[in-house]
């Protein structure tokens, strides 16, 4: 393992931020005040094929390694966090059948994400079932080849514009969510299916959070995703890969924050000399910046266990999102507190920064979450029994 | 019908741009880009491939073997393959020795259309491309909006002081063209993945049946002195005034300079 990124990832990450930065960022403030889904740069990354990076070629994707896929959405966020959701939800949605798809299942669906022609969405969280994954109600009813999909669905990002969904459902409610749940994937045109509302949030604002509704929703069995019943698994596994995107675009909002705080604090003069002169400036700067490149580093280090096929993966992707979703919050509130008053005001971008931080403590896994899974790791390392906890 | 782009690499605009001794250019550790003027020419060239109307688009350079990289970006943006000709004799060469070597190197490819942007940014000479169509005795249609081609001929729309013109050539011809062609693409992720395979070779001057003895140190001109442009006036700033009184100070500074 290198801990150098290749010349290909410094290719990677120049092409995106020349992308990010002219086309992006002027765009970010617009997109979080009318709360509005950029369809203009979902169809420009599509056209930069950034939409089908975690894809093989022969699905049109561009196979990229994780540690690769974390730079992408990185400079995105550090332009954009809303935008940077784009290429995120798209692998969350996918993973279940990346994972465990049949090989007809991802030769329909995934050259069709792999393009962009079609948005997926990962629809597990539900009203009364967020960090309880397992306590889900929402059901499906075998009806001959068919399964019926019946309940509602709730938080689920892109769940108003997605083509496609991977759905989650009880199909033995009996046997409860770790045990009676399966995957389903979902065409959003299929009748019984609405996406009736979607929430009013404090960041992340032009990336529509879903509520979805299926009243006796017809799929046919050929879309279920694995066996019978591993429904839970596959959300698992999932989300042990999705998490460290959201580490990445932790470290995209924090190094966005930085860039910005660095730009105004060596322009701004006061007291006959430049905000950046003073060290108390320099020092808060030197914090951010110490401490977005350890988020940024760990995050790396388990987008490389990954592609490694690490056997303690979840140690590492929850580490990795933990730091960063905390670094992300540190760094952007001490933006903000770098730039003052005017840190504060719409016209300069941290406060969008700041609140768009905020949600990556809580999604795909509360902060609380994090911590329970690395405990549980490291209590099983030495030996303790967690079955309890 | 086949298009040459010629492009130059350049130190990028922002660039801080230091000279050697001799007067050149110091290109160590300086990062560097397409010309961005040529970056239309390879704008026009991709655009008349994507509607049919050119069969291949190659690259031309000339410059040292760093400009290789110049070449790769272009062929990520499109394209087929990209030839770079680089030369020890060649450090040095000014508009007339780099006509030359490219108007060697286009008899060599033999192109229905030679591409070039309307100026380099590093140097705006904006005599190359004249002297490449001289050398090779083929018509010049220079600062298009513009290129068409089409039945044996290639057209420019060319702004004028009333409108624009139309300006007709048979194939071949030398073509320059202006940012009012459309901004450059970005290129793709599988085009800079695919750029990595695509053809680029390497040619000296003795590939292109030149004399080395010839070329080198034979520019017509010579650089006597460089030096960044002088420094302006420190900028004077009327703030925290009233409108009236702030107008009226702006007054005095324009009278005091016989400006108003």
């Amino acid at each position: 393992m290198s801990y150098l990124p290749s010349t290909e990832h410094d290719e990677l990450r120049a092409m995106v931020r020349e992308l990010a930065d002219e086309q992006i960022a002027p765009r970010a403030a617009a997109i979080d005040e009318t709360a509005e889904f950029p369809h203009d740069l979902k169809e420009l990354l599509a056209q930069q094929d950034l939409l089908g990076t975690c894809f093989e070629e022969r699905h049109g994707g561009t196979a990229l390694d994780t540690v690769a896929q974390c730079i992408l959405v990185e400079e995105i966020a550090r332009a954009d966090a809303t935008t940077s959701l784009i290429p995120i939800v798209q692998k969350l949605g996918a993973l279940p059948i990346l994972l465990s798809g049949s090989e007809e299942q991802k030769d329909r669906y995934l050259p069709r994400l792999a393009s962009g022609e079609w948005l997926i969405a990962f629809a597990l969280t539900e009203a009364a079932a967020g960090s309880d994954v397992a306590a889900n109600r929402m059901r499906a009813t075998r009806d001959g080849d068919d399964y019926v999909l019946n309940g509602s669905k709730r938080f689920i990002t892109h769940g108003s514009v997605a083509n496609v969904l991977t759905v989650f459902a009880l199909t033995d409610p009996q046997a409860g969510g770790r045990k009676g749940m399966s995957a389903f994937i979902v065409e959003t045109d299929t009748p019984g299916f609405a996406a009736p509302r979607v929430e009013h949030k404090m960041g992340i604002r032009g990336s529509p959070t879903a509520e979805l509704t299926f009243d006796d929703v017809r799929v046919p069995s050929g879309n279920r995703i694995g066996q019978d019943g591993e429904g839970f698994k596959i959300a698992m596994a999932t989300l042990d890969r999705s998490r460290l995107s959201i580490a990445a675009q932790a470290v995209g909002i924090a190094q966005g924050a930085l860039d910005a705080s660095v730009s105004y604090a060596s322009d701004r003069t006061q007291f006959g000399q430049r905000v950046s002169d003073f060290q108390g400036i320099q020092w808060m700067l030197a914090d951010m910046s110490a401490q977005t490149e350890a988020a940024r580093q760990l995050t790396y280090a388990a987008a490389a266990r990954v592609d490694a096929h690490a056997p303690d993966l979840p140690y590492w992707t929850s580490s990795a999102k933990l730091v960063a979703g905390d670094t992300a919050m540190r760094v952007t509130t001490d933006a903000v507190q770098v730039l003052g008053g005017y840190g504060y005001i719409t016209e300069y971008p941290v406060e969008r920064m700041m609140r768009d931080a905020k949600i990556t403590q809580l999604y795909e896994g509360t902060q609380q979450i994090q911590r329970l899974v690395v405990a549980r790791q490291l209590l099983q390392r030495a030996g303790v029994d967690t079955r309890g906890s | 019908m086949k298009i040459v782009v010629c492009i130059k690499q350049v130190p990028a605009t922002g660039a801080d741009k230091r000279y050697t001794d001799d007067l050149r250019l110091d290109r160590a550790g300086v990062e560097a880009i397409i010309n961005p003027l040529d970056e239309y020419a390879i704008e026009q060239a991709l655009r008349l491939a994507d509607d049919g109307s050119a069969d291949a688009v190659t690259y031309l350079s000339m410059g040292p073997e760093q400009a290789s990289e110049a070449l790769r970006r272009a062929l990520a943006m499109g394209g087929d393959d990209a030839v770079l000709v680089t030369d020890p004799a060649l450090a040095g060469a000014d508009e007339w020795a780099t006509a030359k070597v490219l108007a060697a190197a286009l008899d060599k490819l033999a192109p229905d259309v030679a591409l070039m942007g309307m100026a380099s940014d590093d140097a705006r000479g904006s005599l190359v491309p004249g002297a490449v169509a001289a050398m090779r005795d083929v018509p010049l249609l220079s600062y298009g909006s513009e290129l068409a081609v089409a039945g044996g001929e290639a057209r420019v729309r060319r702004l004028s002081a009333t409108g624009f013109d139309w300006i007709a050539a048979p194939l071949p011809v030398v073509a320059t063209v202006t940012d009012q062609v459309g901004e450059p693409r970005y290129a793709s992720l599988k085009g800079i993945m695919a750029a990595k395979r695509k053809p680029l070779e390497t040619w000296s001057l003795g590939d292109l049946g030149l004399d080395a003895g010839e070329l080198s140190g034979a520019a017509l001109t010579t650089v006597t002195d460089a030096r960044p442009p002088e420094a302006k006036a420190p900028t004077e700033r009327i703030e925290n005034l009233p409108p009236a009184e702030a107008a009226a100070k702006i007054a005095d500074w324009l009278a005091a300079r016989k400006l108003i």
